[in-house]
């Protein structure tokens, strides 16, 4: 299962090395070597990118032969002068759209964004209508014993809230 | 001989557990107490019988039984003795027994010590635990058997199963394929052990609950039972949690400590309403209210615990492919299905009488201000769920697999902890019941000064993230109020009673230890917000190839590669081993060896980092790659993370405060006798 999803990954992976090294020296005869790209340059742009067979592992950290490989690959895409933007189309349109960090947000994946704040709007609603349904019945008994007395200096009223709060395990 | 021991003490323990539903609850309905005992019997013998099997287990690991799949798949020759015993969970099959023999020890606990109080609980309680252990047993009997060898047959693939086919032999092989690297490191021996004693302990709040919600008693007595086991499972998930941060810095080599990947997200799951329920509680406890909401928590947090189980283990929400041909997915899915149900139907059989004795008074007192607190923990956990539940939606419409990755929990999730961080602040000095701006304002505004004080410092010190900012300012507050809380309390008690300050903090505390307990969990988790916020946010890396004797910089560090060896270890790992000289501001401050273990065994390589970590930041390097002749050069990754060690730090602190919380009291009556006596407590207001 995990071989048959691999090897033709791996071919492609290969092929496109192979295509991308014949205009490597080119590029690097053009430039010199001060405009190879940096470790650095590669890994920000495989930070952002995870590769469909290491599942949630993203790229610039990633061990396996594969995911090397495509850091490699940008490595060749960055020092053609392919902007970093450019690199990702480039990998979403190879793998798919699994290969970014999250959903692009169109189609079906709007619900990755929508829903939780929906379900935050509605938890907040329900809340709302707790509160009022807990404040509506307020009986003249309760209400007077609820008024804290107002005699009270600040210090003194805060001892009695605590040792009453202590009290009540 | 011992594999078929092991699992016969399995399929008796099965059926006696089947036993004790059916007398526990035979035993209620007919108010038998016979059948109860008889149940309790049955409950009590699940615990030797189980301890018998894992025993069993732990013997094949030992003496390398290779001849048991389960055996071959974690253990081999090179291991040491005390990995060879904790590869009992190292994989599935023995992670699911050991789950089991937990729950038994923790049920057996349970009927051992609650028995004499309560009795109408019991046999619901022991029906709830006994239904888990039993579906728990039912894996493992049938579908992730950790006693099934290997089988040679005369044609075609050796197979694995328990009872030899016709005509096979067993299949001896000379070893075992090892545990998995990754699991080889001290804190993944403890880490997944403390993550189930956190999920199996809160078994038992849940099944006092269902007690509760079948035998009609509504009030808060259930959650007076279960309040310490509540804690106590609280303890050992949030440790589990911590450690699992600790291991992945350690181990796992991308330089932090949480990537929101689904695993983790399983285990923080249940810990999240878990959290809310701890808060909640004290609600109903206090005043009478949220009796439903409470239910719905607890429900929760046990649906989430199964789920999280299967979740760690199985890795089958990976794709719906994997998920549709384990028949383990499947068969939890049902359970979770069916113990959510039928919990809710019972939840609603009773929701007329689940009714709040008391009303809330103010937007400002602190049960509204719990109830807020409520509402985000519940969020984050939508956030959580759905985006571990999301790709495999995407899946099963469209066909197209998507990453849900860091950046949406990050963005999701942000803002709801940077407002639970200012509900910390603002709670703990909101009174119960009537609680008005005007008097929250008078308790507020000092700790409040205090921290925009710290504001103008963090801003002095040039940082200007906006995120930064607002989560210093908030932890600072929250530090403020807490210390504030102490200091009032402490003044109060040592005027009131002439004690001296020390003394008065000690006897304060002790007065209310779930009270100051809290306060010391919150400052916990404030000092982990600072970490966090100092990995997030100010992190930053470099990779480069030097050879010996070059440097590479970072900031105000710089590391000059000194040299490489490489060896063989006995156990069975190749070692590249660099050592490198690390200069902070142009000064020597030492050495360090990022290395990287090559397990022949499982082919595996792991890469460890040498950190250097001091309470500023930590400098963490990490070998990526090599070349035979160190003089061509080596690859490093240098990571600096500010302030990281406050997270951990934050972590002993919060661990120590929920100690404290949960510390078995020896007699709490005749102290509150004695405060209602001495008539400092107003009466009841």
């Amino acid at each position: 299962m995990m071989l048959r999803t691999i090897k033709p990954l791996l071919s492609i992976t290969l092929l496109l090395l192979a295509l991308s090294l014949i205009f490597v020296p080119a590029v690097f005869a053009q430039e010199g070597d001060p405009g190879a790209p940096t470790d650095d340059e590669v890994n920000a742009i495989a930070k952002q990118l995870y590769c469909p067979v290491c599942e949630n592992i993203p790229l610039d950290v990633c061990g396996t032969q594969a995911c090397a490989q495509w850091r490699e690959l940008i490595r060749e895409k960055l020092s053609q002068g392919w902007s970093e933007d450019q690199i990702k189309n480039y990998f979403v349109e190879q793998y798919g759209d699994r290969v970014l960090a999250a959903p692009p947000a169109r189609g079906l994946n709007w619900l990755v964004y929508i829903i939780p704040p929906l379900a935050i709007l509605l938890g907040v609603y329900i809340l709302y209508q707790a509160f009022r349904a807990m404040q509506r019945p307020t009986s003249p008994e309760t209400s007077t014993n609820d008024t804290p007395s107002p005699a009270l200096p600040p210090d003194d009223e805060y001892v009695a809230r605590l040792e009453e709060e202590l009290s009540k395990r | 001989m011992i594999a078929n021991l092991g699992y016969a003490a399995l399929v008796i323990t099965f059926l006696i557990s089947i036993y004790g539903v059916g007398a526990a609850v035979y035993g209620a309905r007919k108010n038998a107490p016979a059948w109860v005992e008889s149940a309790r019997n049955a409950m009590l013998l699940t615990f030797p019988l189980l301890t018998l099997s894992a025993l069993g287990l732990v013997y094949l690991l030992v003496n390398g039984h290779y001849e048991v799949e389960y055996v071959a798949s974690v253990t081999s020759n090179s291991m040491p003795l005390y990995l060879r015993v904790t590869a009992l969970w190292g994989g599935q099959a023995g992670s699911l027994l050991f789950w089991t023999w937990l729950m038994s020890v923790f049920a057996s606990a349970v009927t051992l010590r609650k028995w004499d109080r309560d009795r109408e609980f019991l046999p619901w309680v022991i029906t709830v635990s006994l239904v888990t252990l039993a579906f728990f047993l039912i894996l493992v009997i049938f579908i992730e058997n950790p006693f099934a060898r290997i089988w040679s047959v005369p044609f075609g693939q050796p197979i694995k199963a328990m009872f030899p086919p016709a005509g096979a032999e067993l299949l001896v092989q000379p070893d075992g394929r090892g545990l998995n690297p990754l699991l080889r490191h001290p804190g993944m021996i403890i880490h997944p052990p403390l993550l189930y004693l956190g999920f199996v302990s809160f078994v038992i709040p849940y099944a006092f609950a269902i007690a509760a919600l079948i035998t009609g008693r509504t009030d808060d007595r259930w959650i007076v039972i279960t309040r310490r086991w509540t804690l106590v499972a609280w303890l050992f998930l949030s440790l589990g949690l911590i450690l699992g941060g600790r291991w992945a810095y350690d181990v796992l080599g991308w330089g932090g400590y949480w990537g929101w990947d689904p695993v983790e997200i399983a285990a923080f799951m249940p810990w999240l309403t878990g959290t809310a329920f701890l808060h909640s509680v004290m609600i109903e406890e206090k005043r009478g209210m949220l009796k439903r909401w409470n239910m719905v928590l607890i429900i929760l947090t046990y649906d989430l615990v199964i789920f999280g189980t299967f979740l760690t283990r199985s890795g089958v929400l990976s794709s719906v492919h994997a998920f549709a041909q384990s028949a383990i997915g499947p068969l939890f899915f049902a359970f979770i299905g069916l113990t959510f149900i039928t919990s809710l139907a019972l939840l609603l059989n009773r929701w007329s009488e689940l009714t709040s004795e008391a009303q809330m008074t103010s937007l400002f007192s602190r049960e509204a201000l719990f109830l807020l607190n409520n509402l985000l923990f519940i969020a984050i956990l939508v956030v959580c769920f759905w985006g571990v539940i999301f790709p495999l939606i995407s899946e099963l419409v469209t066909g197209q697999k998507v990453t849900v990755g860091p950046p949406f929990y990050e963005r999701s999730t942000g803002p709801l902890f940077a407002g639970l961080l200012l509900l910390m602040g603002i709670a703990p000095l909101a009174a119960w019941r009537h609680s008005t701006a005007k008097t929250l304002g008078r308790a507020i505004w000092k700790p409040f000064i205090v921290s925009l004080l710290v504001l103008i410092l963090v801003l002095f010190r040039g940082i200007r993230q906006p995120a930064a900012l607002l989560g210093f300012w908030l932890s600072a507050f929250v530090i403020a109020v807490t210390v504030y809380e102490f200091w009032r309390g402490m003044m109060a008690r040592h005027r009131r009673s002439g004690e001296s300050y020390p003394v008065a903090l000690w006897h304060l505390a002790g007065r209310n230890r779930r009270r100051y307990g809290g306060y010391i969990i919150h400052l916990g988790v404030v000092l982990m917000a600072i970490g966090i916020i100092g990995i997030e946010i100010f992190q930053t890396e470099t990779q480069g190839t030097i050879a010996q004797g070059e440097q590479i910089s970072l900031g105000n560090y710089t590391i000059s590669y000194e040299s490489l060896s490489t060896f063989d270890t006995p156990d069975g790992r190749n070692v590249a081993r660099a050592v490198i000289s690390v200069y902070k501001g142009g000064e020597y401050v030492g050495e360090l060896y990022p290395r990287r273990d090559y397990y022949y065994e499982s082919q595996q390589p792991m890469t460890i980092p040498g950190v250097r970590s001091t309470m500023e930041d930590d400098f963490y390097v990490l070998l990526v790659d090599w070349q035979p002749v160190s003089t061509i050069g080596a690859t490093f990754k240098v990571f600096h993370n500010p302030l990281v060690n406050w997270l951990w730090l934050g972590g002993f602190v919060f661990i120590i405060g929920t100690m404290v919380a949960a510390w078995p009291d020896k007699d709490p009556e005749p102290a509150v006798k004695v405060v209602r006596s001495a008539g400092y407590a107003p009466a009841k207001a």
